[in-house]
């Protein structure tokens, strides 16, 4: 048979992982950032662009899509071109691809810190920066199915489907997610509003997780775990098996993210019995990772890649026991909106992409260019801080959520709360943070030697840009014992993405559709209005400088919560109080207390005073001030069209409204303004602070008006 | 109140079957595949990323 020579391209590969090290160092100097800022507010500078609210989403951001996501797309490049034995469809859409990606990157790291966001969590970027992730993953979609078909393999390894089903899943979920109508270039409304908001994200959000953070990383251990151990996977037939459980039973799963939440009993119920059910493939994988080791683990002593890929499949199994752990409701009660949920996501980020990328690139970068590893010690150093690193990070947090929790929820004797104040649980768990902080320093110390490692190695050695190999055309008649459907199944690239496809959407479809129509059915209260033009305003800082973070708007049904947040009239947070929430602001963490009935509670002065310097209010607060709240003005000029784009969305303000909305909202902030000046505080009418305390004053308030509940339209 | 969204969809009850349905035979495919598969194929396809590059032929043992 007369063989063909063909080029690998490893010059988009080297591109990707340049910027995988490049954003992780500065992913994880943020996130090292925003640990210290837990326990030394100081550190949020005083400076807007760098409090904690703003820069949480930045971390979080730079680490999932730039570190995570350069590196997937840097392994699959280099995967799929072998699996497959062909070049990548189109270098210039393979080019395309990276700059895009990056410019993507580049426009996040702006607009976050200016607090350009919809708040909606990994989904924060702003409408414009939608539509270009939209374009730049359908590119690399049309790169990666344009390389399947003109393929010279007959067979599709299992990496490759975890691969096509991360690019469909991923492009679903990120559409459905983004709809939101546009106010201004940077400003948007979700489409959705409430519980259906809530709904969404987290499908979107959990799924993000799965298919972001998962699928690609278990393709990628397919195919650079046996090629670093040397011996083909245990077993293909449980791989297989993997996929099609995986990928069926993940997009289930999002409601265990609102359990105890006003979402309907029935989907918090479905969410929590396709979380227990994923246990079942996720740890067929994890085992079929570690198995295939199996006669090898006397060289998991010795190489370090082998090293680092052994505790990431570990963690990967630990990660998804404790996921379906987390989403049983018992232990959800305890878990949710502490910091045990930021252990669990440290677990998968940090153990198992961190450390599979790691693997990974102590393996790639010696074979790209012709090399030895510079120095094995150096790399062993980093598996060692690295590791450190993460059970340091881990169990102070583990431990901080657990305490913190049981403190929310610890009574007298008597029925009264043992720590009333928020605060006081914060301040006893300071010295976990720490240690937290310092968990976080290791494992990022580790990050800078293996660039250092890294470029040593590259410098040793001699770069192919484009790999030469000699591969046999692919023959239609070429047939392999066995296989059946499924293999006929592998023939068809694009019948097996449409299958994924129907495989990923049916659970989407029978979670939705019903809390579609909730609107229309779910008994509205009729005493819950629209916010008036200034609250409006004041809900959109509250967006802008990420009070989510830290915040709930979610009073559970626990007489912990109720007796906390609402001691005199005991409601916990209703379905029918969000109908006018776009989107929708429940929080998933507690760094301070949860808001939703905080209207009332405190005078105008005290949120004046406490914004200011929230130290001096409340001693101990971890919480940042906010001085520029009062200078800068707020821009009254947008509020028509932010009335208009809600009345779009569903929310009743009469027809003409926007002509009177500016109007009103100086008749409220004047009289916000007057209240302060009659308690010795002089501010104008016209400062952003006015309309923050407008819209925090509101929170809660429509139920206490005597409710009056409505079944139907 | 959930009750009520729920009977306000058209046919609600059709939707858990269908659901169950699909779930169900999709399960039953899957083990079917699973009981039917043969080693050969199995072992082929295990050995695919092995034999996916010159480089490797010329070092099988390690990068280091």
């Amino acid at each position: 048979m007369e063989l063909e020579r063909i080029q690998y391209d490893n010059k988009i590969v080297k591109a990707f992982m340049i910027a995988t090290v490049i954003f992780g160092i500065v992913g994880m100097t943020v996130g090292l950032l925003i640990a210290i800022q837990l326990f030394y507010p100081l550190f949020n500078f005083d400076f807007q662009y760098t409090t904690f609210g703003r820069i949480r989403p930045l971390h979080t951001n730079a680490v999932i899509f730039a570190f995570v996501g350069n590196a997937m797309f840097a392994g699959v490049y280099y995967s799929m071109q072998r699996l497959l034995k062909a070049r990548m469809f189109s270098d210039a859409l393979s080019w395309t691809h990276f700059w895009g990606w990056q410019l993507i990157i580049l426009a996040a790291a702006i607009t976050l810190p200016l607090g350009i966001t919809t708040s909606k969590e990994y989904s924060e970027l702003e409408w414009p920066i939608d539509i270009a992730i939209t374009l730049v993953w359908v590119v690399f979609g049309i790169n990666m199915i344009g390389t399947i078909i003109k393929r010279r393999e007959n067979h599709m390894y299992v990496a490759i489907w975890f691969y096509i089903s991360t690019f469909i899943t991923v492009a679903v979920l990120h559409v459905v997610n983004s709809f939101e109508l546009p106010v201004s270039l940077f400003k948007s409304y979700s489409f959705y509003a409430g519980v259906q908001d809530a709904l969404v994200q987290w499908w979107y959000g959990h799924n993000a997780v799965a298919f972001f953070l998962t699928t690609p990383f278990l393709g990628i251990m397919y195919y650079f775990l046996p090629k670093a151990a040397n011996r083909p996977v245990y077993s293909y037939r449980l791989s297989v098996i993997h996929f099609w459980s995986l990928i069926f039973i993940y997009i289930w799963a999002g409601p265990h993210h609102l359990l105890y939440s006003a979402l309907p009993d029935w989907a918090q119920s479905l969410g929590v019995v396709f979380s227990v059910m994923l246990i079942a493939p996720s740890w067929g994988g994890m085992l079929n990772g570690l198995l295939t080791l199996r006669g090898a683990w006397d060289r998991v002593r010795e190489d370090p890649v082998l090293k680092f890929m052994v505790v990431a499949v570990t963690a990967y199994g630990m990660a998804t026991l404790e996921g379906p752990l987390l989403s049983l409701k018992n232990v959800n009660a305890i878990a949710h909106f502490t910091d045990w949920i930021i252990a669990h996501v440290h677990v998968g980020g940090l153990g198992w992409n961190g450390f599979l990328i790691f693997g990974m690139f102590y393996w790639l970068v010696p074979k790209m260019w012709g090399t030895k590893l510079y120095s094995i010690q150096l790399a062993n150093v980093h598996f060692w801080s690295g590791t450190l690193g993460i059970i340091l990070y881990a169990l102070p947090m583990y431990i901080a959520g657990v305490m913190q929790s049981l403190m929310w929820k610890e009574f007298t004797p008597e029925g009264y709360l043992v720590y009333q104040n928020f605060l006081e649980t914060s301040t006893k768990i300071m010295p976990f943070y720490m240690i937290r902080a310092l968990g976080g320093f290791l494992y990022l110390v580790g990050v800078f030697l293996m660039a250092y490692n890294l470029v040593k190695t590259a410098y040793s050695g001699k770069f192919m840009a484009n790999e030469e190999v000699d591969v046999a055309p692919l023959m239609k008649t070429q047939e392999a014992p066995g296989g059946y459907w499924h293999r006929a199944l592998e023939h068809k690239p694009v019948l097996f993405t449409i299958l994924a496809f129907i495989a990923i959407i049916i659970g989407g479809a029978i979670e939705m559709v019903p809390s579609f129509l909730i609107k229309s059915n779910v008994p509205t209260i009729a005493s819950v209005k629209p916010y008036t033009p200034l609250e409006l305003q004041g809900r959109d800082i509250y967006i802008r400088e990420g009070c989510v973070s830290c915040h709930s708007q979610m009073i559970r049904p626990f007489r912990s919560e109720v007796q906390r947040y609402d001691p005199k009239d005991g409601e916990y947070s209703k379905a029918g109080e969000y109908v006018y929430d776009h989107p929708f602001l429940w929080g998933s963490k507690r760094s301070g207390p949860d808001l939703h009935r905080i209207g009332g509670k405190y005078a105008d002065s005290w949120h004046y005073r406490h914004f200011y310097e929230p130290g001096e209010i409340s001693n101990g607060s971890i919480m940042p001030a906010y001085k520029w709240l009062y200078e800068q003005s707020i821009d009254k000029s947008t509020t028509p069209a932010k009335i208009s784009a809600m009345r779009t969305l569903g929310v009743p303000y009469p027809d003409g409204y926007e002509e009177q909305s500016i109007a009103d909202l100086e008749k409220q902030a004047g009289r916000i303004a007057e209240n302060l000046k009659l308690e010795g505080y002089e501010v104008s009418g016209d400062a952003e602070i006015v309309a923050l305390i407008a819209y925090l004053q509101r929170l809660g308030r429509d139920v206490k008006v005597k409710e009056d509940v409505a079944t139907g339209n | 109140m959930y009750k009520n969204i729920l009977q306000s969809i058209d046919n609600v009850a059709i939707w858990p079957v269908i659901s169950f349905v699909i779930f169900f035979l999709f399960f039953l495919l899957m083990l079917w595949w699973f009981f039917t598969i043969d080693k050969p194929y199995t072992d082929m396809m295990g050995r695919k990323p092995l034999e996916d590059s010159n480089l490797d032929s010329i070092d099988q043992t390690s990068n280091l």
